[in-house]
């Protein structure tokens, strides 16, 4: 089969907007990585969460598709907004409770204590809305969902789908990912966290609440988690307890592709990720025949172990060797 | 850089290491004694729990083996399940006549029984444990659990995908069963579908075998290498020690005991197929080691035959009275919950008790547990650096005073 252009620059929109949105989760791995070196597992599920959270939000709203537009944009804001603070608590909450007193334990300690966070809210994501996908409630009507914004509202005679959902993916993930690069490095909260990751004795010599500074990045890792899940939740037009699980490893390998602990470094591995990924769902698999067509994983996979082995300080971490 | 505490927990009796006293041997022998009788009182009372044992005893397999690399070695592996895999796909492929190595008459006639195949699916799955080991060698403990990670969804995902050679979503079946064992006083020891208990007396054999190599393994020159590195690799270098070899080692010793159980428990329940080596597993195993305790060959046993049991019995016996109760208290969300839903919730559980309760586990191992919760705050900072911190140039450590 040929090179076909306008599948490709297509799949590669798509895969720009499902790489917002692992960049919005890759940057509470990196955040929380950053600071205190804690691969945290159960941040997928902070996602799954607050996709769940937005969906009963939502449909407790009981607005529709055939209700006034400022219904449907106040629940649509009311899901993002709940989701957002609900990620935030849940994130905050399981450091409390799970991590804070593995702080001064050896490193796995709290990584497989996060392993079993991440089981139990994948559990109580089955206790809350089963183990089928679940739908959100329509939001928008179904011809939006096949509607073409360069056709319609440029007038372009083309192949290359953009619907008003990829478009709004883009809007709101990079407003957050802006925000956060302001809050991280221009104020002085900020400042307090980069100087914790950078050295938590003399951050607490020169006055500033370690505790603090790390909730904070549980907080803010937390609330892009969970706006993330909102965001998904009407990306995919579904949501089920493991989504967060493939979600959160895909994100994981982002922000290692970038250099872990690196805030700019977590969107650029988040994008790739998403292009890598889109393309390998929809665009490699025309070309691939006589075997099965979900070698996605493997690639994602694959990428993170390259990068682990070969450099691990990811794209634009800074150098590390080992201690001697 | 503080000086290297020394694990103060004397070796306790409970303690694998070393030999055993008479009456840990009579009280081992006890034990077995009575998991081997169990069969017949099954069959008296028509408990009907053997299939679900057969189950616990591969997890028993697994856990033992999984206790090599993270509990020995110290090397946290969260992709084990990636070499049942290969251990199940091995013999699946060498015997199973839908197989295309079969097929096509790849496999010599003398290979395509049990015996033989399981002992390539052993050194098979040992191979692999090296060939996906030896990239980590160089990753500090959290970075080697995430590539590891990543190889045991790489390896499923390629069972799924590659379904001209392992058939995809449909699996394998018809595997190859143990040839018929006649016993002196002239009876047959079959492995057919109905004789779930001559399996069993087979797992408890293979199981035993496990015990007796891996006990035997830990307490040779390999085993205390890997507790040494796993204490602190440099000064283990610096004795001596080839860092990489013993590694190596114990990702292929640990990897060859999970494709034995992945090979036995194909052959036992007739089956392969990918969604039987998802994450999930891994997890589950690496519950039951750290639940047990890490680098305690019977509390690894313990903990399997805890989460083993929950997994297989449990979750299928407590339904019923859950569901009762629901009814009786008039709550409809317990009424129709099914246990098989709180196995996310109970595993996560014991991960996360377990670290924050009891980091050593049930029975912990002496060593370990001075090495999990340390006297004091320096010699945390010391085993912190030593075991797994890798930092950039010239900054200090955690908790280090510059």
């Amino acid at each position: 089969m040929d090179f076909n252009v306008t599948l490709f620059v297509q799949y590669l929109i798509i895969g720009i907007a499902s790489g917002g949105l692992i960049a919005l989760i890759a940057l509470g791995y990196t955040l929380v990585y950053g600071i205190v070196e804690l691969i945290n597992f159960a941040h997928g599920e902070v996602f799954m969460m607050g996709a769940f959270l937005a969906v009963t939000l939502v449909a407790a709203t009981g607005v529709t598709d055939a209700s006034p537009w400022t219904a449907i944009v106040a629940a649509a804001l009311l899901g993002f907004v709940g989701a957002t603070l609900f990620g935030a608590v849940l994130n905050w909450g399981v450091d409390r409770v799970a991590y804070r007193r593995l702080r001064n334990a050896p490193r796995l300690a709290p990584l497989i204590a996060a392993i079993g966070v991440s089981f139990i809210l994948q559990g109580i994501g089955i206790y809350w809305k089963g183990s089928q996908s679940i739908a959100p409630p329509r939001l928008i009507a179904n011809e939006y969902r096949t509607y073409n914004v360069l056709t319609e509202w440029f007038g372009l005679d083309t192949r290359i789908r953009l619907r008003p959902l990829d478009l709004a993916v883009l809007g709101l993930t990079i407003p957050l990912l802006i925000g956060l690069t302001w809050f991280v490095y221009r104020t002085r909260t900020g400042k307090a966290m980069r100087a914790t990751a950078q050295d938590r004795d003399a951050a607490a010599l020169m006055g500033i609440d370690i505790n603090r500074s790390i909730s904070i990045a549980f907080l803010l890792g937390g609330a892009l988690a969970g706006a993330a899940g909102m965001i998904a939740l009407y990306y995919n037009n579904s949501a089920n307890f493991q989504m967060g699980f493939r979600y959160g490893l895909f994100a994981f390998t982002a922000a290692v592709l970038g250099g872990i602990g690196n805030l700019a470094g977590a969107v650029i591995g988040g994008l790739s990720i998403g292009i890598v990924w889109q393309l390998s769902d929809g665009f490699i698999k025309q070309y691939v025949s006589g075997w099965g067509a979900q070698w996605t994983p493997s690639m994602i996979f694959g990428v993170l172990v390259i990068v682990m082995i070969f450099k691990p300080s990811g794209l634009l971490g800074e150098h590390s060797v080992d201690k001697v | 850089m503080a000086l290297r505490p020394r694990a103060r927990g004397r070796a306790t009796g409970q303690d694998d290491e070393g030999g055993m006293t008479r009456r840990q041997a009579g009280r081992l022998l006890l034990i077995v004694a009575a998991v081997a009788v169990y069969p017949v009182i099954d069959a008296r009372f028509g408990f009907g729990f053997i299939g679900d044992l057969l189950g616990i005893f591969v997890f028993v397999i697994l856990a033992m083996g999984l206790n090599i690399v993270v509990g020995y070695a110290g090397l946290l592996d969260l992709g084990y399940a990636a070499f049942f895999a290969i251990g199940a796909y091995t013999i699946g492929l060498l015997t199973s006549p839908f197989s295309v190595f079969v097929q096509k008459d790849y496999v010599p006639e003398w290979l395509q029984h049990f015996w033989p195949a399981m002992a390539v699916s052993w050194a098979v799955a040992a191979l692999f444990g090296v060939l996906l080991g030896a990239p980590t060698l160089r990753l500090r403990g959290d970075y080697l659990a995430i590539v590891t990670l990543g190889f045991g969804e790489i390896v499923p995902n390629f069972f799924i995908n590659a379904d001209g050679i392992t058939e995809g979503t449909k699996g394998l079946n018809l595997i190859a069963k143990p040839p018929t064992i006649p016993l002196p006083w002239g009876e047959d020891l079959t492995f057919g579908g109905a004789d779930q208990r001559n399996w069993y007396w087979l797992m408890l054999v293979v199981g035993l075998f496990t015990l007796f190599l891996i006990r035997r393994l830990h307490g040779s020159r390999l085993g205390r290498s890997w507790q040494a590195i796993r204490e602190d690799e440099i000064a283990a270098a610096s004795m001596g020690i080839n860092l990489v070899r013993t590694k190596l080692w114990a990702f292929g010793l640990g990897a060859s005991f999970s494709g034995f159980a992945g090979s036995i428990y194909s052959a036992a329940f007739q089956y392969v197929h990918p969604d039987q080596f998802k994450f999930s597993v891994s997890i589950t195993v690496l519950a039951m080691v750290i639940l047990g305790g890490l680098g305690n060959i019977y509390g690894v046993i313990v903990g399997a035959v805890l989460i083993g049991g929950f997994d297989r019995i449990l979750t299928k016996e407590l339904t019923g009275p859950v569901q009762w109760i629901g009814r009786q208290i008039g709550s409809p969300w317990l009424s129709e919950h099914s246990v098989a839903d709180d196995t996310f919730v109970v595993f996560g559980a014991a991960l996360v008790l377990t670290m924050l309760l009891r980091p050593g586990g049930l029975i912990p191992n002496a060593r370990r547990r001075a090495e999990m919760k340390p006297e004091d705050d320096d010699i945390r900072v010391a085993e912190d650096q030593t075991l797994f911190d890798v930092r950039r140039d010239g900054e200090p450590a955690l908790g280090e005073q510059a």
